[in-house]
C-alpha cells in the first residue's frame, strides 16, 4: 500500500498553559465544555487521527469552534500542537527544529485564506512570486513561474494590479495561484471560499475541481458548509467540540450518519428538507410497455446498458420492473408476454416527498426509485447520484451538475443490479 | 504657615539628579563632546551649503523636493511661503531653523525606528518602553534645556539633544503602532510561505507599516520645529532666536514676523511630509 502524505495521530491542542490537566481529563472522556469549566483551558482539538492519501481531497468540516482552523494550523505548526504527531511522508514533524521547519513549509505547504490574506502594498505578480521570493529565487524566474500560475487561474494580464482592484473572487484566485506558485505537494485551504458569494463560490469550487484534475496535489480544505463538502471531497472529517464524529466518503456520510450529530448536521444544514424527489428526479427515458415481449425489452435494455427496466401500461401507470437475465431465460423458453417476470418489489415516491426520506431508501436499493403521480403513474426515476448531485449543487434543478452525474451514476446504479 | 513634611526630612531628589548627572558628565565628556564636535561641524556645514547659493536657487530646489514628494500645489505653495520669507529678510534665520529640524528629525528617527520595531515585535518590550515615553512627553520641554546644557555646552547641540528628546515620542510610537496593526492573517500568510523573522519584517510588517511610521515622522517634525523655537533660549538661534530678541526687547511686530515665519516653516515640512505617508499607503 502506498504511504500516506499526511498521517495525523492522537492530534492534540490545548490553549492555555499549563496544558496538563486539560489532557488528563480529556483522557478521561471528559469533552471541552467541562474541561473549560474545570481547569479553564480550552480544548482546541482533542486525539485527532486520520490519514490523507496522496492525491485526495480530504475534507475537513463542522461548525465554527469545532477545531477545524487548529487543526489545519497544527499541520504547518502555525499552532503548534500539544501532544500527539504530524507525519508528512511519513516524517515526523512536530519535533523539528525551527530551521527545518520554515523548509518544510517553504517546501511542502501552499495555503490559502479565507479572506485572501493578499499582501495590500505588492502587485499581483509579486504577491503570487512571495512563496518563491522567501525561498530566495532571483527576481526573473520568480516572476515568470508566478505569471505561469497566474494564466492556471486565468488571471493573466492582471500582474501589475495591486489587490485592492480586484474583485472578491479574482483575490482568491490569486491565493490560490500564490499557493500553487511554490509547487507544493500540499495545498492547505482553510474555508477558502466561505467569504465569496454563492455564485462565485460554485464557480471557485468548479475550477479548484479542473484544477485538481491537472496539478494532482493533496488538498485539505476546511469548510463548515456540507454542500461544498460534499462537492469536493473524495473523503470527509466531520469534527464537533474539537473531536472527529466520523470519517468517510460523501455518500457514506449522507447514507449512514455516525450519530445522531452527524443525522442533524446532515438534515440541518443541507438542502434535504428542501429538495423533493419531483425536482432531483430524472425522466424515465426507456420503459417497457406491458404488452412488450421480452426481446423487445431486452433489446431496449442492451442498448442502455441496463439490468433492469421498469414496466408500465400504455397510459404511463407503473406495473413494476423486470430483470434483464429474467428476460433472457423468458426468450429461451419461448415466452411471448413478459407479465409473468414482473417484479413488483419497487420502490415509489410521491414528487412531494422530501429527499431525505429518499437517502434512507437509495441506500440498500439494488434498482432506482419510481416517483409516480397519485393515479399511479411513472412520472420519473431515481438513482443515488440524482441526490448526491442535487445536494452539492444545493438546487433542485441544477442540471449541470445532475446531468454529467447522470450518466455514469446510472450505470454504476445499474451495475450493481 | 509651616508646609514642611511632619515626619522627616525633604527626601533629596533634586540632589540625586544633579549627582547623577554630574556623574555623566564628568564620565561621558570625551563622548559628549566628540557628538558635539561632529554634530556641531555638520549643522554649520549644511547652513553654510545652504547660504552660500543666491536664495532664489535654494528656493526652486526645495519647490522641487516639494513637487515630487507631493505635488504641484504644495510646489507652489512651498515657492510662495519661502519667497516671502526671503522678502522678510529672515533668510539666513530660516536655513538655520530648517536644518536644526532637520538634523534633530534625523536623529531622532534613527533611534525611533529600532526601538519602536521591537516594541513592534514584543509585547514585553513595549510595556517596558511606554512609561518612559510617557515620561518624555510629558516632562516640560523647558526641564530639556538644563541638563542639555553641561552635556554639549551652549548652542545648537544642546538645542539638538532637547530636541530630539522631545521630539522622538510620537515616532516610535506610532512605529509600535503601525507594526502592530498590520493584519494577523497577512502575518500569519507570511510565516505559512516560511518566512524567516527577518522576512516578515522587511517583506511584510515594516511595508504595511511605512504609512503609519510617515504619520509619526511627520509629528517628530512638527515637535521638532516647536522645540527648536523653545531652545533659542540656550542659543539655538535661526528663528526661534528672531522671536526671542524680540520678547527681550519688547517688539511685537518682529516678534509676530518671526511667529508667522515659523507657522509658514512648519505647513511646508508639514505637507511635504504627509503625502509621502499618503503615497506609500495608496
Amino acid at each position: 500500500m502506498q504511504q500516506p502524505k499526511i498521517t495525523i495521530k492522537n492530534l492534540t491542542k490545548v490553549f492555555g498553559d499549563p496544558p496538563a490537566p486539560a489532557l488528563k481529563l480529556m483522557d478521561e472522556g471528559h469533552d471541552r465544555k467541562e474541561i473549560q469549566q474545570r481547569t479553564g483551558l480550552t480544548l482546541g482539538i482533542a486525539d485527532v487521527s486520520f490519514d490523507v492519501a496522496q492525491g485526495e481531497i480530504l475534507v475537513v468540516m463542522g461548525l465554527s469552534g469545532c477545531g477545524k482552523s487548529t487543526l489545519i494550523r497544527c499541520l504547518n505548526r502555525l499552532i503548534e500542537p500539544t501532544a500527539g504527531q504530524v507525519l508528512i511522508d511519513g516524517e515526523d514533524i512536530t519535533t523539528l527544529g525551527n530551521k527545518d521547519l520554515l523548509a518544510l513549509r517553504r517546501r511542502k505547504f501552499g495555503m490559502v485564506f479565507q479572506n485572501f490574506a493578499l499582501f495590500p502594498h505588492r502587485t499581483i505578480l509579486q504577491n503570487v512570486a512571495f512563496g518563491l521570493e522567501i525561498c530566495g529565487m532571483d527576481q526573473e524566474e520568480r516572476e515568470q513561474r508566478a505569471a505561469q500560475a497566474l494564466q492556471l487561474v486565468g488571471l493573466d494580464g492582471w500582474e501589475q494590479a495591486f489587490p485592492s482592484q480586484l474583485s472578491g473572487g479574482m483575490q482568491q484566485r490569486v491565493g490560490l495561484a500564490r499557493a500553487l506558485a511554490v509547487d507544493p505537494d500540499i495545498l492547505l485551504m482553510d474555508e477558502a471560499f466561505s467569504a465569496l458569494d454563492p455564485l462565485i463560490r460554485r464557480d471557485m469550487q468548479q475550477e479548484l475541481i479542473n484544477l485538481q484534475a491537472r496539478v494532482k496535489k493533496t488538498i485539505v480544505f476546511i469548510t463548515h458548509d456540507l454542500d461544498e463538502a460534499l462537492r469536493l471531497g473524495d473523503r470527509i472529517v466531520l469534527m464537533k467540540d474539537g473531536r472527529v464524529v466520523q470519517i468517510g466518503t460523501p455518500e457514506e456520510i449522507l447514507s449512514s450518519p455516525a450519530s445522531r450529530y452527524v443525522e442533524r448536521f446532515v438534515e440541518d444544514v443541507d438542502k434535504t428538507q428542501i429538495l423533493t424527489a419531483g425536482g432531483i428526479m430524472r425522466d424515465a427515458r426507456v420503459l417497457a410497455l406491458l404488452s412488450d415481449g421480452p426481446r423487445t425489452a431486452l433489446h431496449k435494455m442492451e442498448k442502455e446498458s441496463f439490468y433492469s427496466l421498469f414496466v408500465v401500461q400504455r397510459d404511463g401507470t407503473l406495473e413494476g420492473y423486470v430483470w434483464a437475465d429474467d428476460m433472457g431465460r423468458a426468450i429461451e423458453q419461448g415466452d411471448r408476454q413478459i407479465a409473468s417476470h414482473l417484479q413488483r418489489d419497487h420502490q415509489t415516491v410521491a414528487p412531494d416527498e422530501p429527499v431525505s426520506t429518499l437517502i434512507g431508501m437509495l441506500a440498500d436499493s439494488r434498482i432506482p426509485v419510481a416517483v409516480v403521480d397519485e393515479a399511479g403513474r411513472l412520472l420519473g426515476t431515481i438513482v443515488k447520484s440524482n441526490v448526491l448531485a442535487a445536494l452539492a449543487a444545493g438546487q433542485p434543478d441544477q442540471d449541470q451538475a445532475a446531468t454529467t452525474a447522470e450518466t455514469a451514476a446510472d450505470r454504476t446504479s445499474e451495475a450493481l443490479s | 504657615m509651616n508646609h514642611d513634611f511632619p515626619f522627616f526630612g525633604k527626601f533629596p531628589l533634586s540632589d540625586y539628579i544633579d549627582d547623577g548627572l554630574d556623574w555623566l558628565t564628568d564620565t561621558f565628556s570625551g563622548l559628549t563632546r566628540a557628538i558635539s564636535n561632529v554634530l556641531g561641524d555638520g549643522v554649520d556645514g549644511v547652513v553654510m551649503l545652504l547660504s552660500f547659493p543666491p536664495p532664489w536657487v535654494v528656493i526652486l530646489i526645495f519647490a522641487g523636493i516639494a513637487w515630487l514628494a507631493a505635488g504641484r500645489r504644495v510646489a507652489i505653495g512651498t515657492v510662495a511661503g519661502l519667497l516671502f520669507l526671503w522678502n522678510l529678510q529672515l533668510w539666513q534665520a530660516t536655513i538655520e531653523t530648517l536644518t536644526l529640524v532637520l538634523f534633530a528629525t534625523a536623529v531622532a528617527v534613527a533611534i525611533a525606528l529600532p526601538i519602536g520595531i521591537l516594541g513592534g515585535l514584543s509585547e514585553r518590550f513595549h510595556r517596558a518602553t511606554m512609561p518612559v515615553l510617557d515620561f518624555m512627553q510629558t516632562m516640560p520641554a523647558f526641564v530639556y534645556l538644563i541638563p542639555a546644557i553641561p552635556f554639549f555646552g551652549l548652542g545648537q547641540v544642546s538645542a539638538m539633544f532637547a530636541t530630539v528628546i522631545f521630539s522622538m515620542p510620537p515616532a516610535i510610537r506610532l512605529t509600535i503602532l503601525g507594526i502592530r496593526q498590520v493584519p494577523r492573517e497577512l502575518v500569519e500568510a507570511a510565516d505559512a510561505f516560511g518566512a524567516s523573522r527577518r522576512q516578515k519584517l522587511f517583506k511584510v510588517q515594516l511595508p504595511l507599516a511605512v504609512p503609519t511610521i510617515m504619520a509619526g515622522i511627520n509629528q517628530t517634525i512638527m515637535l521638532a520645529l516647536s522645540m527648536v523655537v523653545i531652545a533659542a533660549m540656550i542659543g539655538a538661534g535661526g528663528l526661534g532666536g528672531e522671536v526671542w530678541r524680540a520678547i527681550q526687547r519688547l517688539q511685537p511686530g518682529n516678534g509676530f514676523e518671526a511667529g508667522i515665519a515659523i507657522v509658514i516653516l512648519a505647513m511646508i515640512l508639514d505637507r511635504v511630509t504627509q503625502r509621502i505617508g499618503q503615497q506609500r499607503g495608496s
